[in-house]
């Protein structure tokens, strides 16, 4: 009498509600404590990428509103430095108890605005945002002890531009340790994802933070430049593209402003065969297809032993089958909407590329709304270091996958790149593991799982991927200067 | 042998840790969750494993196996009544012509701790008796000291002596150690001709956990991946709630696929499970909870 349930347990949709949360449909420009419209007059939309709906109009800063806002930063700096560490530090505990307490409203702003899934910002980026703030508050008094011996000032104002690909993240490992040294900021957000920056000014007003300490002006590459070639800005942090990232270090160059830059990525995951397989092919499917592959540090040069070759691309092609593609707002989708068109168009290019160069594709059989901007998630087998899918930072769900057969090999092929972000290795010997890290030339190199993040661990790049650390003790040295 | 030498591949605990916290993330609602908490009754094996155990108890379980819920007539049965050797006849007698299997346990369950000529005889006792699946037992000590030849051959042993008869092979695997050892014994029990492994006794503290179950259900995909066949699984012992069940079903859907998600490749070893699940089916209904007392207690 076995009962045949062929298919039917499949999933029902499981929609978080949007209903609780409160936007206007139009955003000013945060400065000096203040909501102030643009000189310009100009604003621009931002939309849902799931369905290209219109969500807000946000203003866009120019020259004349970025000065605005580093003159505020600048008037503020003095007592904001000057505020005991403990005093600082109080308010960094109230943002990020704050962001705690507004956290599902954060995730569902952050889920519109920027087409990741509710999982995702529900259990990854809200809760990391806090964290941030919660580790860099209680930095704040104890910057003696982090730098023993020696005497630390902050540099002033801080110009901090971010991408939209973790904006609220981002946002947090910004803020959180420019203000606990003491500066004061003038941020932007991505122009495709501003929302929740802006949702942040406004708890930063309801914190009460003194007038001016943290600035935030929402506009495009224009706004951008303003910033970093403002002459009375002090520092500039910057995470986007290594193209870009270029640009503002030839912009800084010739000035004593401070530089750091965290750039693009073209991780190597690499798989031995004496990797616990099928925990690996995991790590490898989050390793590329957490937030679309939009995501710097990505697993995006998979490299397998050729022993196991045939066994983990089975099994990963199975794996992205069952992952559920669709409205980021469900609960269960794991791949959510492209965070825009252009960036969609820049995807689609280099699948192009991939199929042109003779490099087999595979796809999911998933269907994706016709609304919005979607990619399935996608695997290029027969790569190899000349394919461009392999060079170039592609930032999007779309894995190469080469083969090598010994651990010389493997690490000359990881380390040629002129990226230099993070890494993966999976085997079950742990010598292996120390040897590698020691020889593979990244900032950061998990064993045995992918993107992890903690706010005491120090994020950075080599090479072409930028330089300075975000997060830990050494996120702080970029925030400080050392009068000894 | 081969299979002895065979070597099972490592497991990683903390990415068996991850995978568990994405599946018990995912969110199961409205149809999916009737879909979810029928195929779970369908699924149970209804277990009474006492030394307390009377022809009137085990004749009452298996009433209300065949009458679980006479309001809801569109659920279906538990797949199996589960008993020792001795309560076999009494279960066959009483399931009838119900379509309803009886399962029973063998080879000194719970501890396995006898000679292979008892345990046969213990098979061949509950076989006479009419069982249609048998619930072995390995010799965990054994494994322990690294004998996987004489427990690799002690299953197929008995599986020789099942005839027809399905044969779930029971790991034990809180007394295992390590997902690893799990992960090795489940390689030797499906090489050696386990129709079903199944994780627990249910008589240890330590019995079936999401972890573990994904671990053994690897260890079926890897071999249906090399030879095509299936194999089924049965997590028994602590699994009482209805959300639970689900998140086990949810397992399975996502690391076999679909094709699993029968009574006949999937079973849970259970006594409670059901009334919980009869209570959630009937809070999905009415929306809201009755009380207990509506639910019979067999």
């Amino acid at each position: 009498m076995a009962v045949k349930n062929k298919n039917v347990f499949d999933f029902s949709p499981a929609l978080e509600s949007a209903g609780h949360i409160q936007l206007k449909d139009q955003y000013e420009l945060f400065i000096n404590g203040k909501w102030t419209k643009p000189k310009s007059g100009k604003y621009f939309k931002t939309i849902n990428p799931s369905n290209e709906k219109v969500i807000a109009q946000v203003a866009e800063a120019s020259k004349t509103d970025v000065d605005a806002a580093v003159s505020a930063a600048e008037k503020a700096f003095n007592g904001w430095s000057s505020l005991s560490g403990k005093e600082r530090g109080k308010y960094l505990f109230r943002l990020a108890r704050l962001i705690q307490e507004k956290a599902r409203e954060l995730s569902v702003i952050e889920t519109l605005d920027g087409g990741k899934p509710i999982r995702e910002s529900r259990d990854i980026d809200i809760p990391l945002a806090a964290a941030h703030f919660f580790y860099h508050a209680g930095w704040a008094d104890k910057l003696e002890y982090a730098f023993p011996n020696r005497k630390t000032e902050p540099l002033g104002v801080a110009g901090q531009i971010i991408p939209w690909n973790f904006p609220l993240l981002m946002a947090a490992w910004k803020l959180a340790p420019a203000l606990a040294c003491g500066n004061t900021v003038v941020l932007k957000p991505a122009e495709t994802t501003p929302l929740t920056a802006l949702k942040l000014a406004e708890i930063i007003e309801e914190a009460e933070f003194p007038p001016g300490v943290v600035n935030i002006v929402t506009g495009a590459g224009a706004t951008g430049a303003a910033i970093v070639n403002h002459p009375k800005v002090n520092k500039i942090a910057f995470t986007g593209s290594t193209e870009v990232g270029k640009i503002i270090q030839r912009a800084t160059a010739n000035t004593d402003k401070k530089l750091t830059l965290e750039l693009g990525g073209k991780a190597a995951n690499i798989i031995f065969e004496d990797a616990a397989i099928n925990q690996a092919v995991e790590g490898i499917i989050n390793g590329i297809y957490f937030n679309q592959g939009h995501v710097c540090c990505a697993g995006s040069r998979l490299f397998v032993q050729e022993s196991v070759h045939d066994e983990v691309i089975q099994k990963l092609k199975a794996r992205i089958e069952n992952l559920v593609v669709g409205d980021p707002m469900d609960k269960n989708t794991d791949i959510g909407a492209i965070n825009s068109k252009s960036q969609l168009e820049t995807i689609n290019k280099y699948l192009k590329i991939g199929k042109e160069e003779g490099l087999e594709m595979f796809q999911s059989s998933c269907s994706v709304p016709s609304k919005g901007f979607w990619c399935k998630p996608t695997i290029f087998t027969g790569a190899a270091q000349s394919s461009r899918i392999v060079q170039d930072e592609i930032f999007g769900p779309v894995l190469a996958v080469q083969t090598f057969r010994t651990i010389g090999e493997v690490i000359q092929k990881a380390n040629n790149t002129p990226y230099g972000l993070s890494a993966g290795v999976w085997t079950d010997k742990g010598s292996k593991i120390f040897n590698l890290t020691q020889q593979l030339r990244a900032g950061v190199i998990w064993a045995n799982t992918f993107n992890k993040f903690d706010p005491t661990s120090p994020f950075g790049g080599y090479k072409e991927s930028g330089f300075g650390r975000e997060g830990g003790v050494h996120g702080l040295e970029s925030y400080l200067k050392f009068n000894d | 042998m081969q299979l002895v030498n065979r070597n099972s591949p490592p497991v990683d605990q903390v990415g068996i840790e991850d995978r568990i916290a994405r599946v018990t993330a995912r969110s199961i609602k409205s149809d999916m969750k009737l879909a979810g908490l029928q195929m779970a009754i369908s699924m149970i094996d209804l277990t009474t494993l006492e030394g307390a155990d009377t022809n009137g108890k085990v004749t009452q379980l298996c009433t209300k196996a065949q009458y679980l819920c006479n309001e809801y007539p569109e659920l279906p049965s538990v797949a199996a009544i589960c008993v020792y050797p001795s309560m076999v006849g009494v279960a066959k007698k009483a399931l009838g012509k119900s379509g309803i299997k009886v399962a029973s346990v063998a080879t000194a369950f719970p501890s396995g701790q006898s000679s292979l000529e008892v345990k046969l005889l213990d098979t061949k006792m509950a076989l006479d008796n009419g069982a249609d699946e048998i619930d072995m037992v390995i010799s965990r000590g054994k494994f322990l000291q690294g004998e996987y030849d004489f427990v690799a051959d002690e299953i197929s042993t008995i599986k020789e002596a099942c005839g027809k008869a399905r044969l779930k092979v029971i790991l034990e695997t809180g007394e295992l150690g390590s997902l690893d050892q799990v992960r090795k014994a489940s390689d030797i029990a499906i090489y050696s001709g386990a129709d079903f492994i199944k994780t627990s006794t249910g008589k240890i503290p330590k019995a079936a956990t999401l972890p573990v179950t994904c671990v053994m259900l690897e260890a079926i995909r890897d071999y249906y991946l090399e030879t095509g066949k299936m194999i089924a699984m049965k997590p028994a012992g602590g699994i009482s709630k209805s959300k639970l069940a689900l998140h086990y079903l949810m397992l399975v859907k996502e690391v076999l696929g679909d094709q699993w998600l029968s009574n006949e490749w999937f079973r849970f070893g259970a006594s409670s499970l059901a009334n919980d699940l009869l209570m959630q089916y009937a809070k999905a209904q009415t929306g809201a909870y009755q009380s207990s007392d509506y639910f019979s207690i067999d």
